[in-house]
């Protein structure tokens, strides 16, 4: 299952945000955007998914484009876990995890032997079995987000999107939602794409680094090609020490100051928006 | 426990179907002829004679009288619960965002302008005038893209205060003839008969049952945008619907008994309490309540200080305001 964009422009109301992005996903591995605020990273993380009709140019999914596919068949292929969602007050897990099931259900929504073991398959496999019937709310952050991954993955895509899974969460927990996506990468194949704003957990963990800087794609490649002084520096703006992950032998930074050598490209209200 | 809890919210409807039917036979012996229970079943059995005054006052009087009450009650509560949902906002109500007096307004008109129309005209009128209204409110709460859910509250207020003001102007103006045969528009249930509940019941056939057929895309919709998009709705085609179905459910509703401030408001919410915010059941559990809301009020209305009548929409405001009231403390907090 290819996902790429070719001459993507995206903006919201009069402003363009990305230009003219050519980009591909690889197949079975984990990519993970990463850039400063603003950059448009999450932008682009909506439009692979789309929840963000393109300017110009199209994305492209097994070469289709994807705002002509039924946008059920694409929810049979692609996932995406948006940034905090939101679920109506008081449902259970094992609910919220049934409504993955909705672009396999016909329109009076009958449940197929298939949709209850794809539910359990997905409980099982996030570890939620066990808070299949408690409410929402009264699980803790990385609970939450455990069932919000259960639910995109009840819906059966070979491809994942998640938009900053690990914010507001502490660092087990980051860790706990992190080893899952990588589990699911390994073990059931499934194509990752993430923004992450740890650049370290970034490094660690992804196959490949995409590295956006106002609106383009500066860097794209394994983390120890891409990595280094100069991206610190000229994207992030940042002064960094490098060392190596003695685990996984990836680059691990240590930023030590500030290098506001040119002017950072930073729309806070842009990303916000996003 | 869990499953006896679960048990509990599946007992909940038709427990409140029971709770409907008690509270509908009891209002039959209230008013300014006071009846016991052996009275009012005796008249049952007695309708088709015409010499019992008992049975003429149930036949003509209390039974349509309960019976559109209790149906515009309900697509007024079903009305809200499915704004509440697709709004994504707990303030939506069909007499908060304007649909409800844009309804009235539209009666007005249709009645003036077309005095020889057909009975199914005016729900049609209100339905258009309905949707107006809510598109006008929705559009000045749009700022920088986003509606906030008390700006959309404060906005509708006041639409829906000037659209109500217009309508009594105008009836003010109008012929008796029209004046008279609108009185009803000030939310009371008084004077219904049977003329007015043929005039409601086939849209509420037609609408009721499409809602309930409909609960797995509101709950989607209810997610937000972006999940409900992910999960492969049509999102503007979906929206559309829903909120077309909410407008009209509210619409019709105000044909039938005025506008009965805060039903819309109240009745979701404490279905909402009851059994979940999951259309299945939060559907069925919204319009009974609504029903039992109006039902009792209007018996109230009439039972308070007999002969006089007071609106039924009146105490139904009375019990709402203040819980829209807390209830926008509570969302301004949030935010």
């Amino acid at each position: 299952m290819n996902l790429s964009t070719n001459r993507l422009y995206l903006g919201y109301d009069g402003r363009l945000i990305v230009e003219d992005l050519n980009l591909s996903i690889a197949p079975g591995q984990i990519s993970v955007l990463i850039g400063p605020n603003g950059c448009g990273k999450s932008t682009i993380l909506r439009s692979l998914a789309r929840l963000l009709p393109p300017r110009q140019g199209s994305v492209l999914l097994d070469g289709k484009m994807i705002q002509h596919l039924p946008t059920k068949v694409v929810a049979k292929k692609l996932a995406i876990l948006p940034q905090m969602p939101q679920a109506p007050e008081g449902l259970s897990v094992e609910q919220l995890v049934w409504f993955g099931r909705y672009p396999y259900q016909s329109a009076l929504g009958g449940r197929t032997q298939s949709d209850r073991e794809a539910v359990e398959w997905a409980l099982a496999q996030t570890g939620m079995t066990v808070f299949a019937s408690r409410a929402l709310e009264t699980l803790s952050g990385g609970q939450r987000q455990r069932a919000w991954i259960a639910m995109a993955l009840a819906q059966q895509t070979p491809i994942l999107l998640l938009d900053e899974p690990t914010t507001y969460l502490d660092l087990s927990h980051q860790l706990e939602v992190l080893h899952l996506l990588v589990r699911l990468n390994r073990e059931e194949g499934k194509t990752v794409v993430m923004v992450l704003h740890d650049l370290n957990q970034a490094s660690r963990f992804a196959h490949q680094l995409i590295v956006v800087n106002g609106g383009r794609v500066v860097a794209q490649g394994l983390p120890e090609e891409v990595l280094n002084e100069q991206i610190l520096r000229e994207v992030f703006g940042l002064k960094a020490h490098f060392l190596q992950d003695p685990e996984t032998g990836r680059p691990y930074c240590i930023p030590y100051a500030l290098a506001r050598k040119e002017p950072l490209i930073v729309d806070e209200r842009v990303e916000e928006k996003a | 426990m869990k499953a006896a809890r679960a048990g509990l919210k599946l007992a909940i409807i038709p427990l409140l179907t029971l709770g409907l039917v008690v509270v509908g036979i009891a209002a039959l012996g209230v008013g300014a002829v006071r009846m016991s229970l052996a009275e009012v079943l005796q008249a049952l059995g007695n309708l088709g004679n015409a010499d019992d005054t008992h049975g003429r006052i149930l036949y003509d009087l209390r039974m349509p009288r309960i019976l559109v009450g209790a149906l515009c009650g309900a697509m007024f509560a079903a009305s809200g619960a499915i704004l509440q949902g697709v709004v994504r906002n707990p303030l939506a109500s069909p007499d908060i965002v304007g649909v409800a007096a844009g309804a009235g307004l539209a009666a007005v008109f249709t009645l003036i302008l077309l005095p020889q129309a057909p009975l199914w005209a005016l729900p049609v009128g209100a339905c258009l005038g309905g949707f107006l209204a809510f598109v006008l409110v929705y559009l000045l709460s749009i700022r920088t893209g986003e509606v906030l859910p008390i700006r959309l509250a404060l906005i509708g207020v006041a639409v829906e205060a000037s659209l109500d003001a217009l309508r009594r102007l105008i009836l003010v103006r109008a012929d008796d003839g029209v004046a008279q045969a609108l009185t009803f528009l000030v939310g009371t249930v008084y004077g219904a008969d049977w003329e007015r509940l043929w005039r409601v019941l086939p849209f509420a056939l037609l609408l009721i049952p499409l809602a309930l057929i409909l609960h797995q895309k509101l709950d989607v919709l209810s997610f937000g945008d972006s999940t409900a998009k992910s999960l492969g709705m049509r999102l503007e085609l979906g929206r559309l619907v829903a909120l077309l179905l909410g407008v009209a459910l509210a619409s019709v509703a105000v044909t039938g008994t005025g506008i009965l401030g805060f039903v819309g408001l109240i009745a979701p919410h404490a279905a909402r309490l009851l059994v979940s915010s999951r259309f299945h059941l939060l559907l069925p559990a919204s319009l009974l309540l609504g029903a039992i809301l109006v039902v009792v009020a209007d018996t109230l209305a009439r039972g308070l200080v007999p002969p006089l009548e007071i609106p039924a929409g009146l105490l139904t405001t009375l019990v709402g305001a203040p819980y829209f009231l807390y209830l926008m403390r509570r969302v301004g907090r949030a935010r």
